[in-house]
Formats: structure tokens, sequence, C-alpha cells
């Protein structure tokens, strides 16, 4: 017996959840807008060092406090934000791009290139993720545009794989018999009748796809073989700021804490905006 | 054991055995994409031509690619991954005196995390809907969307800034007494289990729901069993194969988690060895590691699979 009863919306957690609704957005708009305009609005230079100590606390002049050069912290966080933000954009857009084309393609063609390509893709996908980033960047270095195509490799394979299974549904139905049967060309029909009528499930994907990369971008940072310096992400800030962790500076958990707050934000905003189910079936 | 599950059974392995060699050739064409030479490489700018081209041959350079992807390919079937480009010596034994410690963390890390994982899982199912499923729900979403670093720096803050319980790095020096072994692992096990409880926990909630709404649960009810006897008794016999299949599958995210682990903590394990591999560009360290790694995965997937199939009461009575 399942007796799934809709909870009663009111009480304390009603209204944390209503403000919950209210606030994910905004932080995503947020981050969204600092990868764009955060280099002018933070409120020191970032590379500049201050008049202050090394891994100071925060404090009214430095929010954040300072980092292991007695830099702004915040104004680090804000500006690397273009990098966090700018690199998982692009590689989650090309992932998601490569991904809808080929898997419109596949149904729309269906046959020996459905086949060829479901398995190959689907075999990539049994190389761990982190692994297949740490091969790539052995074997192409960590420059920002081989990471980007880094990015967008690993990912694709997951993409091309659920974009497929919707585009494949969609093609069943009747209208995209009727354009068959019209005579329509293959790419008309990929684009004009099956991809309207998978943009729900593009979008939710396209939420989560960035959700992995922003933490497998970070983490590669983190381990040294992501953004170089002097250009910094929020994994990069972890890692370069880790002496100051037996002192618990917040240099050290604040950058992390930044990206926590844009992948929090962004899985919770596809949740109210798509409901719970689309994020089944993804790893 | 019949003739279908046998059937089955195989298939499973010859596939694994098939992704596992697309996998390596996937790295080995990786790793020999760029034009950059590694010879070149080694001997610095100023080497003689002559000296260049003697590596080269040294090295098996000179070879057209596909004679030596299948010498590669020949040699990691037969254990020898050849030597490591910086300091010479054998990636097999760099990799031996790595791998024990790897183990070690991972089997006290499934320990840990197992049955944690399975009494949250359960428990949120069998209460489904209440604020605890609700809370417990919350608790997995934030802990995959979060950085493992971050995880792992919070861990060091509270409980060896603050509270001074543990030491911030591990160093497997002094392993003497059992609160030095609890000291040592205590950090990297914690972050580690906090990556993989999530994933576990919430699989096996799925599984156990999944059963929990099958018309024969609310049979068992209706015929008046009590809620303990229907979890044990009528539910969790036919939810052990998915439970099985989710733990196989949670393991696997040990791999990723355990990289940034062994790196932060500066334990001396595999990950670690891989990671300063890729920062010195030792691609045959790079290639060993990774189909090490991949290996394992598939090797869960795989028992994850075995699992699922071997549970299946249908296909035992065919």
């Amino acid at each position: 017996m399942s007796s799934t009863t809709i909870p009663a919306r009111r009480g304390p957690m009603a209204i944390l959840a209503r403000t919950g609704r209210m606030i994910m957005p905004a932080i995503v708009l947020f981050w969204l807008a600092m990868a764009f305009f955060g280099y002018w609005v933070a409120p020191y230079d970032p590379a500049g060092i201050q008049d202050a100590d090394l891994f100071e606390g925060m404090s009214r002049k430095f929010w954040l406090g300072t980092d292991y050069f007695g830099r702004d912290m915040l104004s680090r966080i804000v500006a690397g934000a273009r990098y966090t933000v700018g690199i998982s954009l692009m590689a989650t857009s090309l992932a998601v791009a490569s991904g809808v084309l080929l898997g419109l393609a596949a149904s729309a063609i269906g046959g020996f290139f459905d086949a060829a390509v479901s398995r190959f893709l689907d075999a990539l996908i049994s190389i761990p993720s982190k692994m297949f980033g740490l091969v790539l960047v052995a074997a192409f270095g960590a420059s920002i545009p081989v990471l980007v195509m880094t990015l967008a490799v690993i990912y694709l394979p997951g993409c091309y794989r659920i974009n497929r299974s919707v585009a494949v549904n969609v093609a069943a139905l009747d209208f995209v018999a009727v354009a068959r049967a019209r005579g329509e060309s293959t790419l008309y029909i990929m684009l004009r009748e099956i991809l309207p009528n998978m943009i729900g499930p593009v979008l939710a994907d396209f939420g989560l796809r960035f959700i992995y990369v922003v933490l497998l971008l970070s983490s590669l940072s983190f381990l040294g073989l992501g953004v170089q310096p002097p250009q910094a992400d929020w994994g990069s800030l972890v890692r370069e700021n880790m002496p100051g962790l037996p002192y618990g500076a917040p240099a050290v958990i604040m950058p992390a804490i930044a990206i926590a707050s844009l992948t929090i934000a962004v899985n919770l905003t596809i949740d109210s905006v798509f409901g719970r189910h689309t994020r089944e079936g993804v790893r | 054991m019949n003739a279908t599950i046998g059937r089955l059974l195989l298939t499973r392995l010859v596939a694994a055995i098939l992704t596992l060699w697309f996998v390596a050739t996937v790295v080995f064409v990786i790793t020999n994409l760029l034009p950059g030479d590694v010879a070149q490489e080694l001997l610095g700018q100023s080497a003689t031509p002559e000296a260049v081209a003697g590596l080269r041959k040294a090295l098996g350079l000179d070879l057209p690619p596909w004679q030596r992807y299948l010498e590669w390919l020949w040699k990691m079937v037969q254990g020898d991954a050849g030597r490591s480009l910086v300091n010479g010596s054998p990636v097999a034994a760099l990799i031996g005196s790595r791998l024990g410690n790897s183990l070690i963390l991972a089997g006290i890390t499934a320990l840990v995390a197992v049955p944690v994982a399975l009494v949250l899982g359960i428990t949120a199912a069998v209460h489904r809907g209440s604020v605890y499923d609700r809370v417990v729900g919350a608790g997995t979403v934030l802990a995959v969307s979060v950085p493992e670093f971050l995880v792992a720096s919070a861990a060091v803050l509270v409980f060896a800034v603050q509270l001074r319980w543990v030491p911030a790095l591990s160093q497997l020096g002094r392993l003497e007494t059992v609160l030095d072994v609890v000291r040592t692992f205590a950090l990297p096990v914690l972050t580690l289990t906090f990556v993989i409880v999530a994933q576990m926990a919430r699989m096996t909630r799925a599984a156990l729901v999944d059963v929990l709404s099958s018309s024969y649960i609310e049979m068992a009810r209706l015929k008046g069993a009590g809620q303990a006897r229907i979890v044990v008794w009528h539910a969790l016999p036919n939810a052990i194969g998915p439970i099985a299949n989710a733990i196989a599958f949670s393991l696997s995210f040990l791999l990723g988690g355990v990289i940034i682990v062994e790196t932060i903590f500066n334990y001396p394990g595999i990950a670690k060895l891989m990671v300063d591999g890729v920062s010195t560009r030792d691609l045959p360290l790079v290639q060993a590691c990774a189909m090490l790694f991949c290996g394992a995965y598939l090797l869960l997937v795989t028992m994850a699979d075995v699992a699922a199939i071997l549970a299946n009461p249908r296909l035992r009575h065919r």
C-alpha cells in the first residue's frame, strides 16, 4: 500500500520550501552575472596584494579574509566565477549540443548509424569521469580550450544516451510518421518535428550536466591539473590556499562553499522547474 | 544455477572483457595522439639528433603505431606496464608498493559506508513521505552536489583544527595501537563514506520503495502482518538483488573520491601516484593506473549486474 499524501502547504517547512524556490534561482543568476561582470564589481583588485596579513580571518575590510599572498578573498572568488562558470557553461553547451544532434540523428536515421554510435558512446561511459579527465589532461595538457574540450568529451556519452532515448520516443509518434509520409528530409524531421518536443528534458539534462561539469572542473583544478595560475577558478583557489587549513583560514573553505552554493542552487532550481523525477538515471 | 543464468553470466563476463579491451584502446589512442615526441622531451632541446634517434629506437617509438599498440596491449595483458619515464623504475613495482594502501582505505570505507547506507536507505523507505524521509532525501541530494574537497576540508577544520582529535594529514608511520589506526584513517574514511553513502542510500531506498508499493505487500498488510514483519520477511528478500546492485554500483564512486581524498590527506595510495604521474606527464604510469582504475570500475559494475541476475527468482526457476 503506497499512501502518497501531498504534504500540507503550511507551517515552517512550507515557508522554508517557498523561500527556497525563490532564492535558489536567484543564486544561480547571481553567479551567472558574476561570471560576466565579476571582474569589474570586485571590491579590490583580485591579483593585488593588500595591506593585510596572510590568511586573515573575516573582517569588515576583507569580508571573506585574505589568501596566502594577502589578497582579498572575496574579490578573487567573484573574479574566479568567470573561469568556473564560464568554462563549465562552454563545455556543457558543447556536450549537450553535440549530444542532442547525435541523439536526434540516431533516432531519425536509425539502423546501422544508430547502433554504431550508441555502442561506441556507451562503451565510453565505462570510463569513470575523473579517470577520463586525468588521462586527457596527461595527454593534452591543461590550457583552457583543452579543458573545455576535455569536459565536453567526457560528458558527451551520457548526454547522448539520455537525448537519444527521449528522441526515439518522440520519433515513434504519429506526427513524425506523417512528416515522413509527406516526404520531408531527415534534417527537417530532426529539427522541426522531433527537437521542439524534447526541449524540456534537454534543458533539465543541461542543468544536471552543468553540475557534473562544475564538480569535475573544480576537482581537476584542485588537483593542480585544471585551470593554471595565474588564472584561478574556485578549485584552484582551494588548492593554492590549502596551507591555510591548519589555521582555519576562510580562504580555504570559502571557494569550496561558492562551488557548493552554485551546484546546490542549480540542482534545486531544476527540481522546482522540472520536478524531481528528472534526476533519475544519471551518473 | 541453471543454463539461463549461466548463459547470462557468461554474456556479462564477455561484455566486461570486451569493454576493458575497448577502454585500453581508448587510453592508448589518447596518450599517443599528440605528435609530441617523448624521446625529445626526455632528453631536452639540446640533445643531438643521434641521441634522440637512439632513445626512440630503445623506447620502440620508431615502430608504426599499430605495432606499438599490439606490443603495448600484449605486455599489459601480461602485467608488464613498462618503465616510468621519470625515474626509470618499472611501473608495476611502483604500483605494487602503493596498491595495498589504497585497498586498505577502500576496504575500511566500504565496511563503514555499507551498513550506514543500508540503515539510512531502509528506514527512509519504510517511513516514506515522513519528515525523516525528506531530510534524508535532501541530505543525499546535497551530498552529491558538493565537491569532495569541501567535505574533506570541513572535516579537517572541525576534527583536526577545532577539536584536535586527529592529525590533519595521514602519515602511515606509526600504526602501533588501535588508536593510531583510528586517528590515521578517521578523516579520509569519513570523507569517502560521505561521498558514497549518499548514492547508496538513495538507490537502496528506491529499491525498497519499489518493492513496498507492489500488491503482494498490500496483501500482507491486509491480512494483518506487522510493519517489521512486512519489511524484513516480505519486502527485503525481493529487494536484495536491487540493493546488492546499488551497493556494488555505489562502491564504484569510491574510485573518483579516492583521487581527491588521497591528494588532500597526502595518503600514499595509487590515486596519488596517478595524479603525480599526470602532473609530470609520465605516460606509462598514467596508462597503467588508468587501466587499473577502469578495471576496478568494470569489476564493480559487472558485480552489480551479476548480483541483479542471481537475485532474480524468475531466472532461477526456469
